[in-house]
């Protein structure tokens, strides 16, 4: 948002505001979904009741006359408490009593500026942004009551929900003041101060979330619960093998299921897919379990096309053999070649980890009504305007008359940024006339995923008498998440090589950098910390490897090789940084090293008494603009069972807004990694997934999962960076470390399944 | 015409004659709007699905209506209905949520759970709660809160 504008009188003129409301901020009326019961969410103009209620919200903070203060939460809610955060941060600076601030979920809108929930980004995107919105809706309270007082603005200043006037004592309340405060002019950007961080009330102390009560009550609505009055659910039988089209189908049995109306045929998408549908045959019905049955009796003979030849096992050995193979240049310096040629001693590894599926608790699912030319979408999205886009490239229909309202989620993890299950409801509801609500089962779900990369890792490290690396090549081969979006896209583009492997940050004299080229045969997209997975397993336990043959402690080398603080120069690499602005957010090794020596002292490393059969391991890993080091404590049985009964992790994440929460991610993140080491993995066969549910592609259970996590935040100043997804790439490395020193086997390629630790082996 | 099933929805009483093979959780979500119930794996893999059939803990979404002759089924909604149940309550106190799509039914499994085992171990924990899977990871707090909640029934 680049100005805050008084929309009120610009409202009232419309005959759309109500009266006396102060409202700042971009213009757009955002939907309310938020604690509907069960029942018709459909209203003639579009909007909800509770919408229609008091005041249209209809941006980033309004002021009601009886003290309510709605404030916009613009990003999308899927566990991070970001709806929560923002907002919390908005109610500091308009020193606004939290018990009287209500949430109101916007609709996707690029008033709002960035939607899209992903990428770690919310609060440090829009930290600066909502401050700024909420101390201008409280200087402009202000002015209204110096104004009513005849006194000078400077001598009044707000306590919780109330301008006070020190030396009389006088005291007005914000929905007193609500009115007069609307018919002032917005102040300039440089009239508003920002309180100073004494005076936070909010930020950095934290604010459980806003639904916290409707979520253990089962009350919370997602994207699964809308519900909308003459609905059809549908299901839809996908082309097993990506781009198959159809080439007979027979429908007769499938009508016969109770229940069942239609079937309707998808198209193909046209190459590339980015979010546009699968294609495929839906089955419509009056019910879920309808469709479901209906689905199993379509008859569908597939031309499966290109894709069939797709075998993760010979795909393997193509990337391996690829990592093997010299390839793009991204970053170099001095001269590796000659290093390893004169250097007597030299070591080099392989590492792979396979493709791996989000798998939300909440399968796909979007409820779309197509209704005089617009489209109103309920969905749970990580990215609203990316709904708007595709439904209206798919309809033909504008941007603006796609009205996407965000529910909850029932987890992301980037899969919901990528709107071809919203596509899909909006296809079929132009197609039949009806609102359509499609609902993905889990297997659908693992199966036609947009999944995190396959990546192969070659290594090499020339070392000195000490075991000290003085040459570094590392060469990374993975398809493409651009594949999605451009057919002949092969190498890694820079903003996910740059995802922990660019950024390679040891001192090193010799170091090249290199990708090589893999076409992708499923679609690839941003999984929870994308790239940061196989670059930062592939570096950190590389590492590892070179300390133990130095015989050296694990720790203690990692800190040689990050080396003494400095500020890492990027001059001549393309590095993007997470899209941040590089003197705001520098790469500094300090900030590495401290996590590191921090996680030394809290997790008692080198200090604690461990059994047989158990191990410590470290890694350190900086992604999304956040430094995490992390100690992960192992037991492996003679069975080869794997226990994790301590994890600690610090934490430099510059400042936090609320910390409980960010705690929580840090431990969510160890769970995450978890699943990812243990057992994700999805293969294919003749262009299949092998994988459909739980049972195939099992995740980290309760007794599976770290027994205890320790987090500590460091305190920080520093700009605030994000706290989803860095968690997990230090988590995976440290905790196959800490195999080896449990075991004595090395693992290279992920997941833990494939390697049997028992005694057999 | 199939057969009328008679029983009880968080004391209501409600019949059904439709397929007795339609699983309890779709009755529940598209029939009743009580929606409160997840569906997650659909095969009973997750638990997303569990609620109380005569006070025990099952998985609706792999429960067919055929099978509820006069059974007394309890969901989420019913729980707390007249102020929270202690475990809701430490699960508020602990934080346990976050995208919360998981926690109806951790929540469901949690209080069969202390009804079987008031003064549950750690073991305890692991076997009972073991087949709710909890994507977010809030395992260590769903143990923090069942052992609070344990201490708060007692």
């Amino acid at each position: 948002m680049s100005a805050i504008e008084n929309v009120s009188r610009r409202w009232f003129l419309k005959g759309m505001a109500s009266a006396g409301a102060l409202v700042l901020g971009a213009y757009c009326a955002p939907e309310m979904l938020w604690g509907h019961e069960f029942g018709d969410l459909r209203t003639d103009d579009g909007r909800t009741d509770a919408d229609k209620a008091t005041l249209h919200p209809n941006v980033f903070v309004g002021v009601e006359t009886d003290g309510t203060v709605w404030i916009v939460a613009h990003r999308s809610e899927m566990g991070t408490v970001i709806r929560t955060s923002l907002p919390m941060v908005l109610a500091d600076e308009l020193d606004a009593d939290w018990k009287r601030v209500k949430i109101d979920q916007a609709i996707g809108d690029p008033r709002y500026g960035d939607q899209n929930t992903d990428g770690s980004h919310s609060i440090r995107s829009f930290f600066d942004v909502v401050r700024l919105s909420g101390a201008t809706a409280r200087l402009m309270l202000i002015q209204a009551a110096a104004q009513q007082w005849g006194v000078p603005v400077s001598e009044c200043q707000t306590d919780l929900h109330v301008v006070v006037h020190s030396s009389s004592g006088r005291r007005l309340g914000y929905g007193e003041l609500a009115t007069a405060a609307s018919k002032l002019p917005v102040p300039k950007k440089d009239e508003v101060q920002l309180k100073p961080k004494s005076a936070w009330r909010y930020i950095g102390k934290g604010m459980t979330s806003y639904d916290l009560t409707d979520l253990v009550t089962g009350k919370a609505v997602y994207g699964m619960d809308v519900h909308l009055e003459g609905m059809l659910y549908a299901s839809i039988e996908h082309p097993p093998v990506l781009g198959g089209k159809i080439k007979t189908v027979d429908n007769a049995e499938a009508l016969k299921v109770a229940g069942v109306s239609q079937t309707v045929v998808i198209d193909p998408f046209k190459p590339p897919p980015a979010f546009q549908p699968l294609g495929g045959v839906a089955v419509l019905a009056d019910s879920t379990w309808a469709v479901f049955q209906g689905r199993k009796k379509l008859k569908i003979d597939w031309d499966s096309g290109p894709n069939e030849t797709y075998d993760s096992d010979l795909y393997k050995k193509e990337l391996q053999q690829g990592a093997r193979t010299p390839a793009k240049v991204i970053r170099s310096q001095g001269d590796v070649d000659k290093a390893f040629a004169s250097t007597a001693q030299t070591f080099e590894a392989d590492y792979y980890v396979p493709l791996l599926a989000h798998a939300p608790m909440e399968p796909m699912v979007a409820l779309a009504e197509f209704k005089d030319g617009k489209v109103h979408a309920w969905v749970p999205t990580q990215n609203p305007q990316a709904v708007q886009a595709i439904v209206s490239s798919e309809l033909g229909i504008r941007k603006e008359d796609v009205i996407c309202h965000v529910t909850l989620l029932g987890g992301g993890f980037g899969r919901k940024s990528k709107p071809d299950y919203v596509a899909e409801a909006a296809v079929l509801s132009h197609k039949v006339g009806r609102p359509v609500k499609v609902v993905w089962t889990r297997e659908d779900d693992i199966q036609f995923d947009y999944y995190n990369a396959v990546a192969a890792m070659y290594m090499k490290a020339a070392l000195d008498s000490k075991g000290k690396p003085v040459a570094w090549l590392q060469r990374s081969v993975f398809p493409p998440i651009t594949s999605i979006f451009d057919v002949n896209a092969v190498y890694g583009d820079p903003p996910h090589l740059a995802q922990g492997w660019t950024d390679m940050p040891y001192d090193i004299p010799n170091l090249r950098i290199e990708n090589g080229p893999a076409k992708a045969h499923v679609r690839i997209g941003w999984l929870r910390s994308v790239a940061n997975i196989y670059h930062g397993f592939a570096i950190q336990t590389f590492s590892d490897e070179l300390a133990h043959r130095a015989k050296r402690d694990p720790a203690d080398y990692l800190l040689d090789l990050i080396g003494h603080p400095r500020t890492l120069n990027f001059n001549g690499v393309d590095y993007p940084n997470y899209g941040a602005a590089y003197d705001t957010y520098p790469w500094e090794t300090g900030r590495l090293r401290r996590v590191t020596e921090m996680v030394v002292e809290k997790s008692g490393w080198g200090k604690r008494k461990l059994g047989k059969g158990a191990g410590l391991g470290i890694a350190a890993h900086r992604s999304f603009l956040t430094y995490v080091a992390t100690v992960v404590e192992v037991e492996v049985n003679d069975d080869g069972d794997i226990r994790i009964p301590r994890v600690d992790t610090v934490v430099d994440a510059g400042l936090v807004v609320n910390p409980e929460v960010t705690i929580a991610q840090f431990e969510g993140a160890a769970v995450f990694g978890t699943s990812v080491a243990r057992s994700g993995e999805i293969t294919a066969k003749n262009g299949v997934i092998e994988q459909s549910n739980f049972d195939s592609y099992p995740v980290a259970r309760i007794d599976e999962a770290p027994f205890q996590t320790n987090v500590y935040l460091i305190e920080s100043d520093a700009p605030p960076a994000g706290v989803g997804e860095p968690g997990v790439p230090p988590f995976i490395p440290a905790l196959c470390n800490a195999i080896y020193v449990a075991t004595g086997k090395r693992v290279r390629e992920l997941p833990l399944a494939r390697t049997n630790f028992g005694k057999q082996s | 015409m199939a057969k009328m099933i008679q029983f009880k929805v968080n004391g209501v009483a409600h019949s059904f004659d439709d397929d007795p093979d339609t699983p309890l959780l779709w009755y529940l979500r598209d029939t009743l709007g009580l929606t409160g119930t997840k569906f997650g794996c659909g095969v009973g893999l997750c638990g997303a699905c569990t609620i109380h059939k005569n006070g025990d803990a099952i998985r609706a979404c792999i429960t067919p209506m055929s099978s509820l002759g006069g059974a007394e089924i309890r969901t989420i909604e019913d729980i707390g209905a007249n102020g929270l149940h202690p475990v809701q309550k430490m699960w508020m106190q602990f934080n346990v949520p976050q995208c919360g799509y998981c926690q109806s039914g951790q929540i469901m499994q949690a209080i069969a759970l202390l009804k079987s085992k008031p003064k549950p171990t750690d073991q305890d924990i692991d076997d009972g709660m073991a087949a709710n899977i909890c994507r977010c990871g809030t395992y260590q707090r769903i143990r923090a809160a069942i052992k609070a909640a344990a201490k708060e029934l007692a």
